[in-house]
């Protein structure tokens, strides 16, 4: 008995120090710094509020911690798409005036390795500016750091709540450099195929409703030969 | 007893691992593709829109009755020549396999442009840039501009039509939007 006994602490012992080891695992934590910060290129970017109730429409199983807004709008309740947000809502240029009108789904990913420190997304943005063109945005976006930093210290406050300043690139891929791939569609962005990174800046989360107090900002490379072409969104 | 202490150390990090490697944490769930191979033409793909059940979002200036109920389109000027449209989409056995925007807009810039993304958290994206104006018989053409995962290696034709739903007894449904993706994979030239 006790030897069972032994075991089973050893065990339970062992379960808590991996999860340990990987919370605390200073090998996971990814470069804060966007790859398109030493960029010689023109970059483009547009910001937006990750706050639901701030979008025009954001949906998803009806289940989640964030609820979809408007409240009467359709939830994707089926089981193909059930892992599945779909967000529209307005793109601000440096000066927070509107400059384009972003729509962005996103679905937990099977590439996702914990053991690994990857929570992934696969999102794609569909992107139109009046004025300038359409875009095309496909990128995997990795959580790990978001959780570990905002999401679980949220969960351990007795307030169930964070504050803070807490700012870094969600942007894993498919590019080598940890950058999304953008394709142009129409207007000045015709042709393009470029990099781009999306980043968060959250200052407050709640258990209870999600992100209080969050921004996000899509950053767009445009190379050299096609910066003449563009403008400040 | 310290032993087997240690033995259970060991064997919960090396238990806890194992599950963490081998057992998806994320496991998306598919429905059959329903893909048909035509002799010479590639392979065809029928995905349709129910109309109006399907419909998550139609955004625009001017709509009398917005949807959702109680979505605030932005007023602005630069905004009054587009529609954005989101909706969920469904394959040849009426099943929702994923959800896909829909952007018409024209400025002076990029002239009238139609585009589709159709995003299916299973396989993939495809972003579809159509011909604006229609062809005969009411349908409208275009492009697969670009695709993600399953997507990635093909190129081809899509094309998008009007069915309006002869069987409306209940007025549940006014028609369905059809759309039909003819892909095959790309062409890779050998250096060799």
């Amino acid at each position: 008995m006790k030897y069972l006994a032994a075991l089973v602490l050893g065990l339970i012992v062992g379960v808590t120090a991996l999860f340990a080891l990987l919370y605390f695992n200073p090998l996971t934590t990814n470069s804060r710094l966007s790859p398109l910060s030493v960029s010689d290129n023109q970059v483009i970017r547009f910001n937006y509020s990750v706050v639901a109730t701030d979008t025009l429409v954001y949906t998803n199983d009806g289940e989640s911690q964030v609820a979809p807004h408007p409240t009467k709008v359709l939830q994707l309740w089926e089981p193909t798409v059930r892992r599945t947000a779909a967000m529209a809502t307005v793109l601000r240029d440096s000066r927070g005036l509107p400059a384009a009108i972003g729509i962005k789904f996103s679905s937990d990913s099977e590439s996702t390795r914990l053991l690994n420190g990857e929570v992934i997304s696969d999102s794609v943005w569909h992107v139109y500016a009046p004025g300038q063109g359409s875009l095309f945005v496909e990128q995997q976006e990795n959580h790990w750091n978001y959780l570990r930093d905002v999401v679980i210290p949220a969960r351990w406050s007795s307030g169930n709540n964070w504050r803070g300043n807490w700012n870094g690139s969600i942007t894993s891929g498919p590019g080598a450099l940890g950058t999304s791939q953008v394709i142009g569609g129409s207007g000045i962005f015709a042709g393009l195929s470029s990099d781009g990174v999306e980043s968060l800046s959250a200052k407050a989360y709640s258990v209870e409703f999600g992100p209080v107090a969050m921004d996000a900002e899509l950053a767009i490379e445009i190379p050299r030969r096609d910066a003449s072409l563009s403008q400040d969104p | 007893m310290f032993k087997t202490f240690i033995a259970g150390i060991l064997l919960g990090v090396a238990g806890a691992a194992a599950a963490l490697y081998y057992v998806p944490v994320v496991d998306q769930v598919r429905e059959q593709s329903m893909i048909v191979v035509h002799p010479n033409h590639g392979n065809t793909e029928t995905f349709h829109i129910n109309v109006p059940t399907d419909r998550i979002m139609v955004g625009a200036q001017g709509l009398a009755e917005p949807l959702p109920a109680g979505l605030e389109w932005p007023d602005d000027l630069q905004f009054a020549a587009t529609r954005a449209e989101l909706f969920k989409i469904r394959n040849g056995k009426d099943a929702v396999v994923g959800v896909a925007s829909r952007i018409a807009a024209s400025d002076e810039v990029s002239g009238e442009i139609i585009e589709w993304v159709l995003h299916l958290p299973a396989r993939g994206s495809a972003y579809v840039t159509m011909d604006p104006q229609p062809r005969e018989g009411g349908y409208r053409s275009g492009d697969l501009a670009s695709g993600t995962r399953e997507f990635a290696p093909l190129t081809g034709r899509v094309t998008e039509r009007w069915v309006d739903d002869a069987t409306n007894f209940d007025d549940s449904t006014q028609g369905r939007i059809e759309i039909i993706t003819a892909f095959v994979g790309r062409m890779v030239e050998d250096d060799e």
